[in-house]
């Protein structure tokens, strides 16, 4: 198979990649860029755990050609943070304790944050439905969607 | 297996009607990359077309609206004035996937696809919509309707690439809804679907109408006397009667995990009476044409 090179950007840096033709856009981050945020839990667009952002829209990177982004803006969970602080929602995961095994986590604030920037002000149930292509095992979801709310709370007051 | 990103849809035509193994046109990448990892397909060559002029808008024509091939369902519900028009046609392609497969997954892709049970099918159908196709040997234009052939399967020729799909004008005081049944409420395929689109006079007789059914034949399934049972009548319980009834008959659907035989037969049924119903408020005047 021939090797395509790729221009992009992630979180606001440009990069490029060389990659096969069949490489999903998750398998480029983790193992070309040392993105490992994304997480590969199906690998077929059900889990929700591999969730970044493509030119500002919600995608899962499992589905999502490599070859693909060229040209492309990526936004990953490493983008959340700035610096050492963390982004609100991010501390109201912690202040929630919002995650056990943590997998689904970074796929889940991603999601979140792109909801929040749509709508600041979300319902309940707005949330669940936002986030029902975001599949937890652990917590049982009441946890991650009062994280949520708080967060978006507190963003609102920010 | 090579990817390839041409700048013209007819270069991409030439492209996919001279390879002579097996190709996939790649929009949204919802169906076809779960088909390459599962190993379902090993296309020779994969054609990328998202970045081609006008397939990545949805613009106004001929008082309806075109469609362009790689518009994500995420776009079409940001999109007021097709929400209006159309509100059945976007809640069925509203409600593949999860937030993250609407980011991707496209109207087009859902209908060559060729799954029987696509959500954004039976709403295209039920408002007569029509494919613009693009191959080897020109541009036609085709009826929705006739692209899916069984499974997995359309009659589109090799080489031939759907590039949008366009919505008809509607009159005054129409309407159209779309419903399925799952057995959760998101993130789920069809077991059974509905799609109604209708117009109604000042009186509110319905003066015409069209009913498809999904996922209970082999394709979907555009129902002629279900339509007929409901023109002509105020939706009275008699004619929503005569609608479920036809709805039902018109049925031949398989036995599987998802739903028996008897339950896809009276469910479409039911599906067909309460689409109508919402339809039909949509149509009226004192409502609006639309929620």
């Amino acid at each position: 198979m021939k090797s395509i090179h790729v221009s992009a950007s992630v979180n606001g840096d440009a990069v490029e990649f060389i990659c096969a033709p069949d490489e999903s856009l998750l398998d480029v981050l983790r193992n070309r860029l040392d993105l490992t945020g994304a997480k590969e839990g199906c690998g077929t667009g059900d889990c929700g755990a591999c969730s970044v952002t493509l030119n500002g829209r919600l995608v899962c990177s499992c589905l999502v050609l490599g070859a693909e982004a060229e040209g492309t803006e990526i936004g990953t969970i490493e983008g959340l943070a700035t610096g050492d602080t963390l982004h609100p929602l991010q501390q109201s995961f912690i202040d929630h304790a919002a995650l056990q095994c943590g997998i689904c986590t970074p796929g889940i604030l991603v999601a979140a944050k792109a909801l929040l920037e749509k709508n600041p002000d979300p319902s309940d149930t707005e949330v669940r439905y936002w986030l029902a292509g975001n599949l937890c095992r652990c917590t049982g979801y009441d946890k991650i969607i009062h994280a949520v709310l708080d967060a978006a709370k507190t963003m609102r007051g920010a | 297996m090579r990817y390839a990103r041409p700048e013209t849809i007819e270069q991409a035509a030439g492209l996919l009607s001279q390879e002579q193994g097996v190709t996939r046109i790649l929009t949204g990448g919802t169906d076809v990359m779960v088909q390459l990892k599962a190993g379902l397909v090993e296309p020779a060559l994969i054609v990328d077309i998202k970045h081609l002029p006008g397939l990545r808008s949805i613009t106004s024509e001929d008082g309806g609206f075109r469609i362009g091939a790689a518009v994500s369902g995420a776009e079409m519900g940001e999109h007021a004035a097709l929400r209006a028009l159309w509100p059945g046609v976007v809640e069925g392609a509203e409600l593949i996937g999860s937030t993250q497969v609407q980011g991707r997954a496209t109207m087009v892709g859902n209908l060559c696809n060729g799954s029987p049970a696509a959500d954004a099918v039976p709403g295209l159908i039920a408002a007569n919509a029509t494919a613009r196709i693009t191959g080897p040997n020109g541009t036609r234009d085709c009826p929705v309707a006739d692209i899916p052939a069984g499974p997995g399967k359309t009659t589109l020729g090799k080489g031939e690439i759907v590039t949008s799909l366009h919505l008809p004008a509607r009159p005054p005081h129409s309407g159209d809804a779309y419903l399925r049944f799952i057995p959760r409420t998101e993130m789920d395929i069809a077991v059974v679907s509905a799609a109604v689109s209708l117009t109604i006079d000042a009186s509110g007789t319905v003066t015409a109408a069209r009913v498809a059914l999904g996922a209970v034949a082999p394709t979907v399934r555009l129902v002629g006397p279900a339509a007929d049972a409901i023109i002509g009548s105020k939706l009275d319980e008699s004619a929503l009667t005569a609608l479920a009834a036809a709805a039902s008959a018109a049925c031949s659907p398989i036995d599987d995990k998802r739903g028996t035989i008897a339950f896809r037969t009276q469910v479409a049924g039911v599906l067909a009476r309460r689409a109508a119903q919402i339809a039909y408020t949509r149509a009226k005047p004192t409502t609006g044409a639309s929620q």
